[in-house]
């Protein structure tokens, strides 16, 4: 686990997405921010599948799609979640059970709540939490959970052991240089993901100066002093939503799911080689889906905000 | 209403169980539909909460989430948080009921939504626990919602990802589960319960024109039989509504002209 370095320095931390992505190595943890198809740090996850790092450890909440490419890529040897799918109207993600039912990927399945206390465990800089979860199933054996005694009175607790990350992938609404987070709307388990991770990198909707962080200091989510880097990434959660600015592009994930029942599993790679590899960068991937597509899912988002 | 789906014959049995001014842990699907439909009649003062950190959604009709940490899950809500925070709010006993499907479930209620098969060597990896073992380990209510087929009910399920009464008498308290508990089991064919002392499946209601063999030819295991009473069937209105939460205004409109 280890202790973090004593505070980043107030320094400008702006970098692209390659070059945030190069701060992962060969076999690191890496904790991906958001949930499901939730303001998912697209934009990053795209430049660490471009860099095709091998045997990552892979954590999330809820894990979606991107799983799948970190299989077909080969970069994935096992993912620490609750739940891997693509989402409800799509069934069991098929990429997923072809690895793992092989036994080329190993899948860590813990409960929600487990997973969200082993974070906020990994944040607190304790090395476990006791909660009343997970307790007498055989998801608690599958992973080894220990139990404990409370001191006090003897309870029987479960003790979920701290996660913590070397890198945490988190994007958010704003941020300025030296790495001031805000979001709006639901902040998933971001914040105990970044926290816990060693390696912070965050990419932002926008870019802001500091007097706009401190402007409304109340929806600052992290401190300066937790970020290593920050990434201007507009639409930087596409196809996946980005709460308040535009929607879930439900129909690419159709036309994945559409791909997979064409031509199997290669339908991963596939997808890598022509939504990343094909494009220079994110921009180019958004590019390709086109600004109208775009300009959709932000009237769809703004609908569905309260006036 | 012959045409109604196993699935609307399921929402509505479930929605009737929902007190007014109680609070429901819901997932995405028909638990959300049947939470909905519960406002919209009987318990307009129901608060619906969503795994993604949504307190008091008041859902828009033909529009609802398909992922519970998606902003159309969260219109009309009165608070969002984090999805710890709206675990450890059912840690504390907050949650009055809790919803739960089930790929498998055994005659003690306990759910498997992770192999068929063994984890070592598993013929499907389903997607997993998410909220459901957490919600039936901390709701102080769980109803646990499924249709009623053999493959479904089985003697024993392949793994135990979300706890019911575990082996059965008090072991779900032995192993340190002292809050939560199972309300009722919700079929296509029936509402069953576990008798309170071996927490063994107990049918209680059948669904209206559902015989006791029906249930039985449908189950895996031998349930609990004593006294055995009748559903009141949906009425028109409870599916009108359902219907419309489910597909809007409009595509009602059509389906009736």
């Amino acid at each position: 686990m280890g202790h973090k370095p004593a505070g980043r320095a107030v320094a400008d931390k702006r970098m692209t997405a390659q070059q945030a992505a190069a701060l992962v190595r060969d076999g690191d943890h890496v904790a991906i921010g958001g949930t499901l198809y939730s303001r998912t740090p697209m934009a990053l996850v795209f430049a660490l599948l471009r860099s095709r790092r091998r045997h990552l450890t892979v954590s999330r909440s809820l894990a979606c799609y991107e799983i799948e490419l970190f299989l077909s890529t080969g970069a994935l040897d096992r993912v620490v979640t609750s739940w891997v799918g693509i989402g409800l109207p799509w069934g069991l993600a098929p990429i997923f059970r072809h690895y793992v039912e092989r036994g080329e990927a190993s899948y860590d399945e813990w409960s929600h709540l487990a997973m969200g206390l082993r974070y906020k465990a990994g944040a607190m800089g304790v090395p476990f939490l006791p909660t009343l979860t997970m307790l007498g199933s055989d998801l608690a054996a599958a992973v080894d959970l220990q139990t404990v005694s409370c001191p006090y009175t003897g309870q029987q607790l479960a003790a979920v052991p701290a996660l913590n990350p070397d890198v945490a992938l988190i994007h958010a609404h704003r941020a300025d240089m030296f790495g001031n987070v805000q979001v709006d709307g639901y902040r998933h388990m971001d914040v105990d993901i970044a926290r816990a991770a060693r390696t912070v990198i965050v990419s932002a909707e926008q870019i802001v100066t500091p007097a706009e962080i401190t402007a409304r200091a109340d929806q600052t989510m992290l401190p300066h002093f937790t970020v290593d880097a920050v990434v201007e990434a507009p639409h930087g959660a596409y196809p996946n939503e980005c709460y308040g600015l535009y929607g879930p592009d439900l129909e690419h994930f159709d036309a994945y799911v559409a791909s997979i029942r064409e031509h199997g599993p290669a339908a991963g790679l596939r997808y890598v080689q022509q939504n990343i590899d094909a494009h220079p960068d994110f921009a180019a991937f958004l590019a390709a889906a086109g600004p109208g597509r775009l300009a959709a899912l932000e009237a769809e988002a703004r609908e569905l905000m309260p006036q | 209403m012959s045409d109604l789906t196993a699935e609307e014959l399921m929402a509505i049995t479930a929605s009737r169980l929902l007190a007014d001014d109680k609070v429901v842990f819901a997932g995405v699907g028909m638990p959300l539909l049947a939470s909905g439909l519960a406002r919209r009649t009987h318990a307009p003062r129901l608060t619906i909460v969503l795994e993604g950190g949504i307190i008091g959604t008041s859902l828009l009709p033909g529009k609802l989430p398909i992922s519970t940490n998606e902003m159309r899950a969260a219109v009309g809500a009165q608070m969002l948080t984090d999805i710890t925070d709206i675990f450890l709010y059912a840690q504390r006993g907050y949650f009055d009921y809790g919803f739960l499907g089930a790929a498998q479930v055994d005659m003690y209620g306990n759910i498997n939504t992770s192999v068929i098969g063994s984890m070592a060597q598993p013929r499907v990896r389903l997607p997993g626990s998410g909220g459901a073992n957490d919600i039936i380990s901390l709701c102080n209510q769980v109803f646990i919602v499924t249709q009623h087929e053999p493959r479904r009910f089985v003697p024993r399920v392949d793994f135990i990802t979300s706890p019911g009464y575990l082996s059965g008498g008090d072991s779900r308290v032995r192993a340190g589960l002292v809050g939560g508990s199972l309300g009722a089991v919700v079929t296509d064919l029936a509402l069953l319960d576990f008798e309170p002392s071996s927490r063994r499946m107990r049918l209680r209601a059948l669904q209206a024109g559902v015989t006791v063999a029906q249930v039985r030819a449908q189950t895996g295991f031998e349930l609990l039989i004593d006294e055995v009473g009748e559903l009141p069937p949906p009425s028109a209105q409870e599916v009108a509504i359902y219907r419309e939460l489910r597909d809007g205004p409009a595509r009602v409109a059509a389906g009736a002209a």
